[in-house]
Parts: C-alpha cells; structure tokens; sequence
C-alpha cells in the first residue's frame, strides 16, 4: 500500500481485473493465484488462451509455474535483488522505455546508479535465479507492448514490504509498463475488503480516502462535519498499541471482526497483550483465539446479514444485501452508534446508505459514490462526482504525485529478518489454501470443506524428507525460536529444498506461533513469509 | 474513431428488421442484442461456441440447410429468419429425441422452475413419448460433498466440458465413450477428490438441466420458492457477485450472477459452497459478558467459553462498553484506549469504527487489519 503510493501516488490497483485477458505479458509475482484468488486466476487462463506469455516470480512451485514461460524461483526475502537485477538487465540491454522515464517519472539517474551492482552473477548469487531466467524474464517483460504484474502477499508480507512494492514500481516505470488499459501494476488484495478498509481511514495517520490528518485543513474540514475537536496527538499502529499494552500505558481496545490472536505474527506477544489490557471489546461472528481474552464479546452480523458496500481489489465499490434478518438482531453499523451515543456523541443512522452519503461527501475520490448509483454495478474510485463514470485505468495523464510524476525510489537488498542456520535450517513460509479462508473460522464450519481440507499438512520437499527420514503423512514438530506445533507432513515438489510451507487456517495448528516478530518498518506488516524453523521427525 | 467504427459495423436484417452490430459478432449474440429469441442448450457466454446442440439453428437466406447461429458470423447484408414451420419443425424434433432419453421427472426434480430443457419443452409444446428407445438407467454420482451428477438427465451439450477445461483449465471430467454411450465423466470414472477437482461448480453453474446440482441445495427449495438476493462475496479480494438463495429465512444455495463485472457468474469454492457457516450453530447471538473473577485466557477457553462468560442483552452490554471506555478515558487519558478494525468489515463499519474513535473517544489510536 505505502509502496504503490510512493511511487505513483496511489495504494491501489492500476488497472482493473477484466484487462488482464488482453495482456501480453504477465509477471506474475508472490501470487499463489489459482488459489489465493480464484476467480482472478481465471482472468490469468483468459490471458493464457489468448497467447500472453507468463512469468512466474515465487519460491514454491504453484500451479501456474505450469503455464509460464519462466519460473523465477528466488530464494524467500530476496525480491529487491531479483527486481533490481532484472532492471540491470534491461538497462545493460537497452530495453527500457526512455521516452516514459524521461517525460513522466523522476530519479530514474540514482535507480541507474543503484541498480549497477546487481549484475547478473550478482543477483542469481542472492537470489538462488540461474542467470538464463533473469535474462529470459527481464526480456520478456521489457520487450512486451501490454505487460502486467500481477503482486500478491509474497511481496509485502516481509520486513521490506513496502520496498519490495517499490521495486515492483521501479521495473514497471522502467519500461514505461503504467497507464494503458492491460497495462500496469494489480496488487491482489487477500481479504475481501483490504482496498475499502484501507480507503475508510481506520488508520492513525490518515482519515477517508488518505487525507492526512497531520494536514490543518483536513482536520478542519472532519470538525465541521463531525461536529467535534480533531484529536491532535499522534495516533498508535495496531502493532503500537499491542506493544503499549505489554508495556502497561495502553488499556482499551475494541477490535471489530478480526482474530488478531490466530493470524497476526509472533502470536505470543500479541497474547501477552491482549492479556494485559484493562478493558478488551472482541466484536465477531464466533468464538475465536482472540474472543478468548474479552471481557465483552459482542456478536456480529455476516456479510448475509446487512447492507453496506466492500471495496474489491480494482477498486470498486460494490454492495452487499441484506439476505436474512442479522441472527444476533443488530448490525455492526448499528453497534456501533449506540454505544457511540451512549458515550455522548449521538450517531443516528437509518440505513448504511446514510453512513456512504456521509463518506462521498467527505471523500474526494468517494464523492460520486451512492448506493443508487451502483444498484447495479459498482463503480471503480476515483469517481469524484455523481456524473463521473469511474476509473478503470489510473495514470493514464499523470501520477498523483506532486508534479504529476512517478518517482524511482532506489533500494537495496536487505533480505529476511531471520535466516536460517544450523539450528533452524529450514525457511517457513505462511499463506492460504484454495478452500480455507484466514482464521478459518468461517471455512473450518462449513462441513463439506471439512471433508476436503481436514487438516494441516506442513509441505516439505523430497530432498528435505529423506534428509529427515519422514514420509507422507507422519507427524513432527515445527519449532522456531519462538514457539513449536505439531503437524503432519505432506511431502511435495512444491517447496523447493531448504523451504516449507505452513497455511494459518487451522486453529489447532498454529503457524503464527512460529512466525517471527520482523516487521515492514514503514507499513507494520509482519514478515509472514520467511522465518527459521526446524523440524523433527516425533 | 467514427470512421473506424464505421467500417467494422455491419448491417443485417433479421426477421425482416434491419440491426446494425460490430463485426466480428455471432448471428446469436446479434440476436441476443436485439431481444430477438433463440434457443440454445449448449450456449454460454464464458465459453467459446460450440454448436452442438442444434436448437439455434437459423435460415439464412441463400444457404440451403439451416446454420447454427452461435458459430455463424454476422455479414453485411445478411437476411436471417429465427423461426419458421421448418426450423420449429428441427428444433422439436431436436428436443424429442433428448427427452427419448431423459427420466422426465420434473415433479420432482430441484431444477424445475430453472431448467432449460424443462423450458424449451414447455415451448415448443413438446411431448415425451414421440420416441422410444433404449435409456440410460446409470448410477448418479454424489461422492463428494458438493456436487451431485445424475448422467441420466445429461443432454450431452458439453458445457460443464468446456468450462472445466477451457475457462478453469483444470481438465477434470471430458467427454467419455461413444454414440449413445457418451457422457461427461472424470478419467476412469473415478470420483472428484481435492487431487483432481477444485470444485469450484462452474460446471454446476452452466449445466442447462439438473444433470449437475449443488448437493448441499437438494430438496431445500426450487426456484419458485426462494428469493434471490444479489451481493458481493465475502472472502477474498477479488469481489465477485452472486445470489443468495433464501428459503424461509434460510440461505439454501449461491447462484451465479452472469451480469457480474468481475467474476460474470464464474466462483470458486468458497464463493459457491462456502456459505455454511452463515447459519451454523456455533454462531454468537447474545453479547457476552466476562464471569465476575474469572480470569482464564488460555486457549481451554474455547473449549468450554460459557464457563467463562455469560449471556447478556444488548442494553446491559453495549451500556458496559461505552461506560469502561468513558472510564479508561478518564482515568488514564484519550490517549490509552484504541479502535482495530478489519477488511472483513463493510467500508461504513470501517467509516463509524474511525469515527467513533476519534470523534467519541477523542484519539487517533484507530488502525485496521490490512497492514497484517
């Protein structure tokens, strides 16, 4: 998010998800697609069937290694070398776009600068990539006229995050590869609601639509809608507050509709938080490892249950109905409010509908959006007026950044927090299953994927398990430095030697025990994707 | 621009009216267009023409025998009669001889209300028994937990074919056997397992009859007896549409939406079986409040969470909240209690979540999950 942002101006999309069929190239990178994200996957065979040509950037052998023309099996946390040295190569081979770099982006000479030691020999040496598939890759993706790069969690979820997003920004404005229809950068989004989330302004530096509330006229344009001081101290990160609570100055929290006890990082620091809070509000569907440490839990409503709108990973906004009557009889919207009044700051909604008339006309790139407009299809922010169509392709004129530019920001190779060594000689890395979902609180109580996807199977390689002497199926221990589960094996080519991989949907099997407590310095989000374990046969 | 519109447009008459499209378009989908109807049982937009199934067959003057019009492209021109004694004659004739082999058991049948065949039977005024001949009597296929395959109602129109292999590229079930003894079917007949199937339902979802349904949905409610109510999907970021099917206030099955910009009626398996939990009886319907003294935090708690909290209306606990909040305010400052939202939630639970906190508890301590 913060990546994207600094290089084009927006945390979000380029372009939209039906484009993808008429790319010619798609590099498709930390995106286990197929089955983190199903149906964009289907967009990807469209593509495929219409001829693209596929680059796959993951250290696991995924499903769409199958369709692609390079496989870039990089070496967990090492994304900046891999991108920095495919634009040495295209640099070294003259493939860049210089007529886009010269008229629509800026720092381009440091990037240059930064990017001459990653040679080739430089780059497979960090990144485990034989050089025939950095030049492969770096030619296939410079030379094409419509290329997209397709980024899911495998690039954020690390200490370097937010760099590695920048790198992705980096190659993309090299080639002049932003700003055409099938022709940009689609960060997929792994919750339903990340984009609107993030777009809603529950976040302590910025209110709706990332108006910064360090900016005077921001805070007063909310007073006056509000009706309210603007507070003026600094606001807390999530991961701010959880380490306050363990330090002892930070008391209540009210979490709505997230399991933060199962699926955040390092799980026993956030339980020692949670633990030490004075007054903890858990608002969710069912009991979960974080309801476990309430002392209030209030129930809430699905998604079935209430009106209201999600804001999908190209940025439209799109509704959500009422089917059934809420089984606890109150909406989260409608929580919310009463307890707000009873607080003395009466809120007095009728309907969700109010509560997005109130956003669109605080929200420059929300202010067209109301729910008569999108009835029948969502619309794709920035829809700034109610005659605005939407915006299916961003920065097709210029970059929402000062100047109207793109910036190259120069990066170096920093790697995983923790690496492995001889007591925790494997690399874990954590992400999602095609038939669970998160917590899997939902997923876990729908009995015929039960039947499917039972249990949690770590996934070793050949290589590793004969070095172990497990086989299929047998149980061991995954330890790391700060905790251990117990979990059956399933051994496969899909990890290559020296990795394995753990999902986070299972309750019993806890990954996040496991995970490290590394952190993306500028985002907060924890290095899900890379930490040292060991394992033992049990 | 105009002009290069201009040359690609083409002008045909169909039915005797003149209708202008792009070049490039089928005789069917000009039809489609123009709200002129045509049959079809092999057709669906997600998938390439097939021209299988026969009943959309045209004549198009100048051509001797009638052509299908979802293989048939649109020329400058073109005079196309839909319906004539002679194509209505072909298209019955075409559905008599599927239902010579069909059970024909529509009373009792989930898809009635919402088969095609049953559809076009009613149409053309078909009746069941012009022929007769050997039938199929197989066994029905439901080992797995989502999809129920009775080969006997199939009409061989190879959608759930071509979308398993052409849009989800899995490959799982193709055509198997020969002449009469062809039927859509997994390699060696084996049943779907996670290692070749990622039952995702499109081929449920393209079915025109009841060949393939949705297991979970069986005997729950046909078409006639449930609402459908349009809505986004509620697991992962790419924002597909569908239906829900609710039946008595129950939520009996997810339904495609064709009309959906990202997804057009495509889902997977979450989207399309994932609903159970919905009305699970794990779910919470009760505010509950922490057991005066009871300070168990461990993970035992789930397994028996009554033992550590207790029912409580909405009023004793929502009072409870926003008392221990004014509380904390007061005690320790703004600046000590906090707001963590989620991408589960809706954009206005995100919008009131950040509100309430800074506008109620007076603190920027707001943040949500997307940066985890």
């Amino acid at each position: 998010m913060a990546g994207l942002a600094t290089s084009l101006g927006a945390g979000a999309a380029s372009n939209s998800l039906e484009q993808i069929k008429d790319a010619d190239v798609l590099f498709i990178f930390g995106s286990n697609t197929t089955e983190g994200h199903p149906i964009v996957s289907l967009h990807v065979n469209n593509a495929i069937r219409n001829g693209a040509r596929i680059i796959v950037g993951d250290p696991r052998r995924i499903d769409l290694v199958k369709f692609s023309d390079v496989w870039l099996n990089l070496k967990p946390g090492s994304n900046i070398a891999l991108l920095n040295g495919l634009i040495h190569i295209i640099l070294k081979e003259g493939l860049q776009n210089n007529e886009f770099i010269g008229s629509r982006t800026e720092g381009f000479d440091d990037l240059k600068e930064a990017v001459k030691k990653y040679t080739p020999e430089y780059t497979e040496k960090i990144t485990g990539v034989s050089i025939d598939r950095l030049e492969k890759a770096a030619r296939l993706y410079a030379k094409a006229d419509k290329a997209m790069i397709l980024y899911g969690l495998g690039v954020t979820e690390h200490r370097t995050g937010t760099e590695n997003a920048m790198a992705i920004a980096n190659l993309a404005l090299a080639c002049g590869h932003l700003g055409r229809p099938s022709t940009g950068i689609m960060a997929l989004r792994g919750q339903n609601n990340v984009q609107g989330a993030s777009d809603m302004g529950p976040s302590p530096a910025v209110c709706t639509g990332y108006q910064y509330v360090s900016k005077p006229e921001v805070r007063e344009k909310f007073e006056r809608a509000w009706g309210v001081a603007f507070p003026t101290t600094t606001g807390l990160k999530s991961v701010e507050m959880f380490d306050k609570a363990v330090e002892g100055t930070f008391k209540g929290l009210f979490v709505m509709g997230a399991d933060t006890a199962q699926t955040d990082a390092n799980l026993n620091h956030i339980w020692k938080a949670f633990d030490a809070l004075e007054f903890f509000v858990v608002c969710d569907l069912f009991h979960t490892h974080t309801t476990r440490f309430a002392d209030v839990i209030l129930p809430g409503a699905s998604f079935a249950e209430k009106d209201g709108t999600f804001t999908n990973g190209e940025r439209r906004v799109q509704r959500i109905r009422k089917a059934i009557e809420p089984l606890c009889g109150k909406a989260e919207w409608q929580v919310l409010q009463e307890i707000s009044t009873r607080m003395g700051y009466e809120m007095k909604y009728s309907h969700p509908s109010q509560i997005m008339d109130e956003i669109a006309s605080l929200t420059p790139n929300y202010g067209g959006i109301s729910y008569e407009r999108i009835e029948k299809q969502g619309i794709q922010w920035p829809c700034p007026t109610k005659d605005h169509p939407g915006t299916t392709t961003l920065y097709e004129q210029q970059f929402n950044r000062p100047g109207g530019k793109a910036l190259f920001v120069s990066l170096e190779h920093i790697g995983s927090g923790e690496i492995p060594d001889a007591e925790y000689p494997y690399v874990l890395i954590t992400g999602r299953r095609l038939e669970h979902y998160n917590n899997g609180s939902m997923t876990r109580r729908v009995r015929g994927i039960m039947e499917l996807a039972p249990e949690e199977l770590i996934e070793i390689n050949l290589a590793d398990a004969k070095k172990l002497n497990i086989a299929n199926g047998e149980m061991v221990r995954v330890s790391s430095r700060r905790g251990q589960i117990n979990v059956k094996v399933n051994v496969t080519e899909r990890s290559q030697a020296g990795n394995v991989f753990l999902a986070f949907h299972y309750d019993d099997a806890l990954s996040n025990l496991l995970t490290s407590g590394y952190r993306d310095s500028i985002a907060g989000t924890p290095e899900y994707k890379s930490c040292a374990v060991r394992i033992d046969k049990l | 621009m105009t002009t290069a519109i201009m040359e690609d447009t083409i002008t045909l008459t169909i039915n005797g009216k003149a209708v202008t499209s792009e070049s490039g378009k089928t005789v069917l989908q000009v039809c489609r267009e123009n709200g002129i109807y045509v049959p079809t049982l092999c057709y669906d937009e997600r998938l390439e023409a097939y021209g299988g199934c026969r009943l959309c067959i045209v004549e198009i003057k100048g051509q001797v025998r009638p052509l299908s019009s979802c293989t048939t492209p649109i020329r400058e021109g073109m005079e196309v009669t839909t319906e004539s004694d002679r194509i209505t004659r072909l298209r019955k004739t075409v559905l008599e001889l599927l239902l010579s082999n069909h059970p024909n058991d529509c009373m009792f049948c989930d898809k009635a209300g919402s088969c095609a065949l049953q559809e076009l039977v009613y149409r053309y005024g078909v009746r069941y028994d012009k022929y007769y001949g050997e039938m199929w009597n197989l066994p029905k296929k439901d080992d797995n937990p989502f999809i129920s395959y009775d080969p006997n109602k199939c009409v061989l129109c190879s959608r759930c074919v071509n979308i398993c292999q052409n849009v989800v590229m899995k490959g799982t079930i193709d055509m198997t056997g020969r002449g009469f003894y062809s039927k859509p079917d997994t390699a060696f007949s084996k049943p779907l397992t996670p290692d070749i199937c990622v039952f995702c339902g499109q081929c449920v979802s393209t079915c025109p009859d009841a060949a393939l349904t949705e297991k979970q949905a069986m005997g729950k409610g046909r078409v006639g007896s449930v609402d459908r109510v349009r809505t986004t999907c509620t697991y992962c970021g790419t924002g597909c549409n569908f239906y829900l099917n609710v039946n008595n206030g129950k939520i009996v099955k997810v339904t495609s939406d064709y009309e959906a910009p990202v997804n057009r009626g495509n889902l997977c398996v979450k989207g399309r079986f994932g609903y159970d939990f919905i009305q699970h009886p794990d779910r919470l319907t009760k505010p509950l409040i922490r057991r005066e003294g009871v300070d168990d935090t461990s993970p035992e708690v789930l397994k028996n969470p009554m033992a550590v909290f207790r029912e409580a209306e909405w009023d004793e606990a929502l009072d409870l909240v926003a008392s221990k909040f004014a509380e904390l305010k007061a005690k320790y400052g703004n600046d000590s209690v906090g707001g963590f939202s989620s991408s589960r939630c809706t954009n206005e639970e995100n919008y009131l979540l950040a509100k309430w906190v800074r506008a109620a508890l007076g603190t920027n301590n707001v943040d949500n999950c997307a940066r985890v």
